[in-house]
């Protein structure tokens, strides 16, 4: 009961800052919007390679776009830590008997409601460039849910490492080494059938591949729930460990002090 | 170890990579209600003990208990018992004073209407009530300070630690918070453990007082005890050159007159009657070649205590220690 509490406390810290100042979710959507308009254009003839069979190009990037939105955004979650151990908040949190699992999971929580907003926003826009989502509304809210599943993962991990690295370029390094490897080593640009063996064979690993199969499956195509399940499983495997991570990171952090 | 003492540490050792040791055994011990003062330059391990005796970090070795309760056994329950406030202030400076009051509450189990009451009275107490609803980022240094010991008192700790409260802050809000944190030590019969590297604070507000210098105590007593100790006034030169050998040679022939140090180009000498001795000072300097740009007489201070026991004077500690961080 307290952890929920103080799990919904800190939430609340993180949703203030944004009802205060809410333009700033209209910044972090510039760039979606650019891979949606740019790749939309730039991939256009890709649905005429023999083997294709996505339907329009914008069918098949939406839920592409989804994921990758999900995991840059939650790749910047770790900053509200750096900036917290900057401050000396974080020394006084942890000072304080709260539980540190909440510390974390209010985090993830507030990351996991500003990227359903944003996917929503997207998946709007999407459908104004023509884009037809095959199972209606419940067929996107699967794949909203699937890309806040994956995005939770990453707030996690951005937290972790936030506390371990302290430092705003370690983060911005991260986020930038791991966004573009996962996301062309998945389907989300392009169809599993038409990349290179040894791609397919690594994006069953990835995570940002899972979330895109059963994206784009629950919104854009026949669905398949033998696919969505598992891969949503594997999807809620990913987020505990990776919570798990963050909050023994905690302890790392102070055992350094 | 008793529990007659409200802080109790036992030989803390701590080191941090490379090779630096910032505690080398620092031991002490502070009666129940009262303020102990940790006094040294900065460096010396006044932050590396407050984050150990309140569970942030841990010691390579040694013990420590507060209120009664093993440090390093039991840390959950140590943070229930203390409240803390750091150095550098941990307000969320996006957050009004109420909402960084009311989320500091959660952090510590009490909720609801007990919470709202807490935090409406420090609001008032720590005259910030007009001031609530506003970002913090909007507050006054001073204002920033108040709400700091505010958050660290709305649990109600029974043992309180002060790292540094005082820095930064102009002088009328050091008056201020002097003021309140003798009033807490009084009327509320909290512990306080105080570090501060301002002498006249140790001087003014503790009652119980530690130097400390490379990681360890050097001497521990009352302010007047430790400054009576040192009888006498003190008298200091300003040389024109810094001769240590000579002018050590010359005082060492001047009767009543003791315990010379150099410290950079100021000779101190303590004289049980300073005015009578300084003119044989400067006669005796003069026999010995060594030319004194000026001389001045002083009631013994802490700065004096300092010198005496860390070899060294506080500014100089200070900045040697800024050197070796730079």
């Amino acid at each position: 009961m307290t952890a929920v509490r103080q799990t919904w406390q800190v939430n609340l810290r993180y949703l203030r800052v944004l009802g205060r100042q809410p333009a700033y979710l209209g910044i972090t959507l510039t760039q979606p919007i650019i891979w949606l308009l740019l790749f939309g254009a730039l991939f256009k003839a890709v649905t005429e390679i023999p083997g294709f069979h996505g339907g329009s190009y914008v069918d098949f990037l939406t839920p592409g776009v989804v994921v990758m939105l999900a995991v840059s955004s939650a790749g910047w979650t770790g900053m509200s830590f750096i900036e917290d151990i900057n401050a000396g908040v974080m020394d006084r949190v942890l000072v304080s008997p709260v539980w540190r699992g909440a510390l974390n999971l209010g985090s993830v929580a507030y990351a996991m409601i500003t990227i359903v907003i944003q996917t929503a926003l997207i998946v709007l826009l999407a459908l104004a460039l023509g884009a037809h989502y095959a199972n209606g509304v419940g067929g996107v809210l699967i794949l909203i849910l699937v890309a806040a599943l994956l995005g939770a993962a990453f707030a996690s991990l951005s937290n972790g490492i936030g506390m371990l690295a302290r430092q705003r370029e370690t983060l911005i390094g991260a986020v930038s080494l791991v966004l573009l490897p996962l996301t062309f080593l998945s389907s989300a640009l392009m169809q599993q059938s038409l990349v290179p063996g040894w791609i397919r064979t690594v994006s069953k690993f990835n995570p940002v591949n899972w979330a895109v199969e059963a994206g784009r499956s629950a919104a854009m195509q026949k669905l398949d729930w033998g696919l969505v399940a598992s891969r949503v499983g594997l999807l809620v495997v990913l987020v505990v460990l990776c919570a798990a991570f963050a909050t023994r990171a905690f302890g790392t952090y102070q055992r350094s002090l | 170890m008793s529990n007659d003492f409200a802080i109790e540490a036992t030989e803390l050792v701590k080191t941090y990579p490379p090779d630096v040791r910032a505690l080398d055994g620092l031991s002490l011990s502070v009666q129940p209600g009262t303020i102990f003062g940790l006094l040294g330059p900065n460096g010396a391990g006044k932050s590396t003990t407050v984050r150990i005796l309140t569970t942030l970090s841990r010691p390579d070795s040694g013990g420590a208990r507060v209120a009664g309760i093993d440090v390093l056994a039991e840390p959950v329950r140590i943070r229930h018992a203390i409240g803390v406030v750091a150095q550098k202030h941990g307000i969320d400076p996006e957050a009004t004073g109420r909402e960084n009051l009311v989320l500091q509450g959660e952090f510590y189990g009490i909720t609801g209407g007990d919470l709202r009451r807490r935090v409406g009275e420090a609001l008032e107490r720590f005259a910030l009530a007009d001031a609530g609803d506003r970002q913090a980022k909007t507050y006054s240094g001073g204002m920033q300070r108040r709400l700091d010991l505010a958050m660290g008192l709305i649990h109600r700790p029974q043992v309180l630690f002060l790292d540094e409260p005082t820095t930064g802050l102009d002088p009328e809000a050091r008056a201020d918070l002097w003021h309140e944190i003798e009033r807490l030590a009084r009327d509320e019969l909290m512990t306080i453990l105080l570090t501060t590297h301002y002498l006249e604070e140790a001087d003014r507000l503790a009652s119980q007082l530690a130097i400390v210098d490379r990681g360890r105590i050097v001497v521990q007593g009352t302010p007047d005890a430790l400054k009576s100790e040192l009888e006498g006034d003190t008298i200091q030169v300003e040389l024109v050159d810094a001769q240590d050998a000579a002018a050590r040679l010359a005082l060492a022939g001047v009767g009543g007159v003791g315990d010379a140090a150099l410290d950079g180009r100021t000779l101190h000498a303590r004289a049980r009657d300073g005015a009578a001795a300084i003119p044989a000072v400067l006669a005796a300097l003069d026999a010995h070649g060594v030319k004194a740009a000026s001389v001045r007489l002083a009631r013994p201070s802490l700065d004096d205590v300092y010198l005496r026991h860390a070899g060294r004077s506080f500014h100089r500690a200070d900045a040697e220690h800024e050197a070796v961080a730079a």
